[in-house]
């Protein structure tokens, strides 16, 4: 293949594996918001906390040396993770958001700021400032492909966070807990009375959205590194994935992760030098919440009186 | 309302007579020093070995009976501080053991980022400060108060650019730097400048932003560049997933780094992806000379690790220290900040230091670094 091309699948390939994983994290924030229309800025910390859980399972097994088959400690690894992440955001939102749900929308925003501080300094005091990696669960092989070079994770990473859209997706749009929080983000006052209990399918709402942050947190722990505050940049660039996509809708959440994905990899590759990324990379989005200002996929608000 | 005022009254009369209690003070018994370090946050191993070594430079003094300073001896007490590796937490930290803990001179911070802020604020209040790590030339610039035991990035920039064009016959270099970070801002910088003044030419010179994890938009730029070798000047915790990122897209040049790699942790984060790699550093503690195989040798035996540079440093700031509260005469910080600029040169662990006056940079050697066989291997010495 002659070099632009690929540079332009290589390139493509950078930022569809950026993109999973702001996609499968920009999903807890919409599907918070769609039901409580709170904005849980815990999420990127409850990230974070996800990797360290993926972490000790991983290194736990790996160390007791049983010979397991790698597919067996990675899928284990995997839910042992997801099932601790969404007790703790279980936890967080029965102890932390729960008293707050009369009280206006702000408080439990600040809140969750809070928990998110909570968290890092939590992880920070108990496990230690030291960046660290989850060791490979699968063989890591590079691939060159005529120039363009693709390895095992970011394949496992781009095609688990599609197959993990596809069920989320089927999840919300065909079963009852589906229905029952579609209801919910539609009328909050209304539903109670039809007899959907809210409180669980809010519990199901957080165990979920974060569930689908630990897959992305494995993942990413595979990949790069984990360190108490690494929820922080991802978290926003998840949270603005989710705005730009379409605050509450899942899959403007998807969408707007692959497209911040997209911009943060495609802008260096335009400008002369990487220094201005972020900041090119935010006058777009900015312009495109000035024509959109719901979001890709997001419908206007429509405000009852 | 009455009783209250009266409370308030009572509470004052003794609070007075507490105070006036006291009398006239004796005078200090003991030598403040203060510490900022990086404990947490991006570099914890920076901070970690800069306490280490500071506590072990203190506890050495201590266990002699103190410092002799005018014909007494005084013990050292230390306060550690955390600047969690930000500038502002750093410049406040600095502020703090200024005021609240009232120290005779400060020790640190070891990164640039944060040593500059924490500098500006020591010249203010004219407190002594020597940073051990940082070798950005504006810690000191234009400052009567500040020191440091590392060498500059001027110097260092000039020692990597000539290694990668003399040993790795290097025509091309690329550079990806942290742009947020004094430091590697910096000496990417100087590199740049020596580099094509030696004729070579720097064919593409990418940055990122602290904290960022993916680089890989980057180094495929990099990577269609062609470049002959690849310069990372950024932190030990940074440079493995760096490497690692740039081998997963089959850029396998020569890869070079600057004395922010000098972190054991690096070949624990960046496994045998790190083999055969060069970095310039202050000291090797596999050619210890005697002063320093003694001072590696207690460390070993306290901490159980072999000290990186940082501690090396931190431990040569505190001798230097030390030497000019005793110079000095007194327990003053004009005095000590005096004594300080007049030391003409230092035999410390990291090799001989020597200082021109009104100069807070000493001029001294670097070394050459290899990775092999997942340890730091003494490569070469470049002299000043």
């Amino acid at each position: 293949m002659p070099q632009p091309v690929t540079t332009l699948v290589q390139q493509t390939l950078n930022a569809l594996q950026v993109g999973s994983v702001y996609a499968l994290i920009a999903l807890g924030y919409t599907m918070v918001y769609g039901i409580l229309t709170m904005i849980n800025f815990a999420h990127g910390d409850i990230f974070m906390v996800s990797t360290y859980l993926g972490f000790f399972a991983a290194a736990w097994l790996l160390g007791l040396a049983l010979n397991m088959p790698p597919l067996v400690i990675f899928l284990s690894t995997l839910l042992f993770a997801m099932v601790g992440t969404a007790t703790l955001a279980v936890i967080i939102e029965r102890v932390a958001y729960k008293p707050l749900r009369q009280a206006p929308r702000l408080s439990a925003v600040i809140t969750a700021l809070g928990v998110g501080i909570f968290l890092e300094n939590f992880t920070l005091a108990v496990i230690g400032p030291e960046p660290r990696t989850i060791p490979p669960l699968f063989p890591l092989v590079n691939l060159n492909l005529s120039g363009v070079f693709v390895s095992t994770i970011q394949i496992v990473i781009i095609g688990v966070s599609v197959i993990v859209m596809i069920i989320l997706d089927t999840i919300v749009r065909r079963t009852m807990t589906g229905m029952a929080m579609r209801a919910i983000s539609f009328d909050k006052t209304i539903v109670p009375l039809m007899g959907v209990p809210v409180d669980r399918i809010i519990s199901a709402t957080f165990a979920l959205g974060s569930a689908i942050a630990a897959v992305g947190g494995i993942l990413y722990g595979m990949a790069y590194q984990l360190d108490p505050y690494m929820g922080i940049r991802i978290g926003w660039w998840a949270f603005i994935s989710a705005v730009v996509g379409g605050i509450g809708n899942i899959r403007g959440a998807f969408v707007g992760g692959f497209i911040l994905g997209f911009v943060e990899i495609f802008t260096p590759v335009f400008l002369p030098s990487s220094t201005y990324r972020d900041f090119v990379a935010f006058s777009l989005l900015l312009l495109l919440l000035v024509f959109r200002p719901t979001g890709i996929l997001g419908r206007p608000i429509v405000q009852k009186v | 309302m009455l009783k209250k005022i009266l409370t308030i009254l009572l509470a004052l009369t003794m609070a007075g007579m507490a105070l006036a209690g006291c009398g006239p003070t004796p005078g200090p018994v003991e030598i403040k020093i203060g510490v900022n370090a990086e404990l947490t946050g991006g570099i914890p191993v920076v901070g970690a070995s800069c306490k280490n070594a500071a506590t072990m430079a203190v506890a050495e003094v201590n266990d002699a009976g103190g410092l002799e300073v005018g014909g007494t001896k005084y013990k050292v007490t230390l306060f550690v501080q955390d600047n969690e590796d930000k500038a502002e937490s750093s410049a406040a930290v600095a502020q703090k053991l200024i005021t609240q803990n009232n120290v005779l001179a400060i020790v640190g911070a070891n990164a640039s980022r944060n040593a500059i802020p924490a500098a500006a604020i020591a010249e203010d209040a004219k407190v002594p400060m020597i940073s051990p790590w940082s070798t950005n030339p504006k810690t000191t610039e234009g400052k009567k108060y500040v020191f440091r035991a590392a060498f500059i990035d001027p110097f260092q920039g000039r020692v990597v650019a000539k290694f990668a064009m003399d040993q790795l016959k290097a025509k091309k270099a690329a550079v990806l730097y942290d742009v947020a970070s004094e430091y590697n801002k910096g000496i990417a910088e100087f590199f740049k400048k020596t580099f094509e003044e030696a004729g070579g030419q720097v064919v593409s010179f990418e940055t990122y932003t602290t904290g960022d994890k993916d680089f890989s938009s980057q180094l495929t730029k990099i990577k269609n560049a062609g470049p002959d070798v690849l310069f990372l000047p950024n932190y030990y915790s940074e440079v493995p997933l760096q490497v690692q990122q740039a081998h997963k897209l089959g850029l396998t040049i020569p890869v070079v780094g600057s004395d922010s790699w000098g972190s054991e942790e690096l070949i624990k984060l960046g496994g045998k992806d790190m083999e055969g790699l060069f970095f310039s550093t202050h000291y090797a503690p596999d050619i210890a000379a005697p002063v320093a195989k003694k001072f590696i040798d207690s460390y070993k035996a306290k901490y159980g690790s072999t000290p990186d540079d940082v501690a090396a440093l931190t431990y040569d700031s505190f001798g230097l220290l030390f030497q000019a509260i005793k110079s000095a005469g007194k327990l003053d910080r004009q005095a000590v900040r005096d004594a300080l600029a007049k030391i003409p040169s230092y035999e410390g662990v990291t090799g001989k230091m020597q200082f021109k006056e009104g100069s807070g940079d000493p001029i001294k050697s670097a070394v050459i670094l290899q990775i092999k066989e997942g340890k730091f291997t003494y490569f070469s010495t470049a002299a000043p």
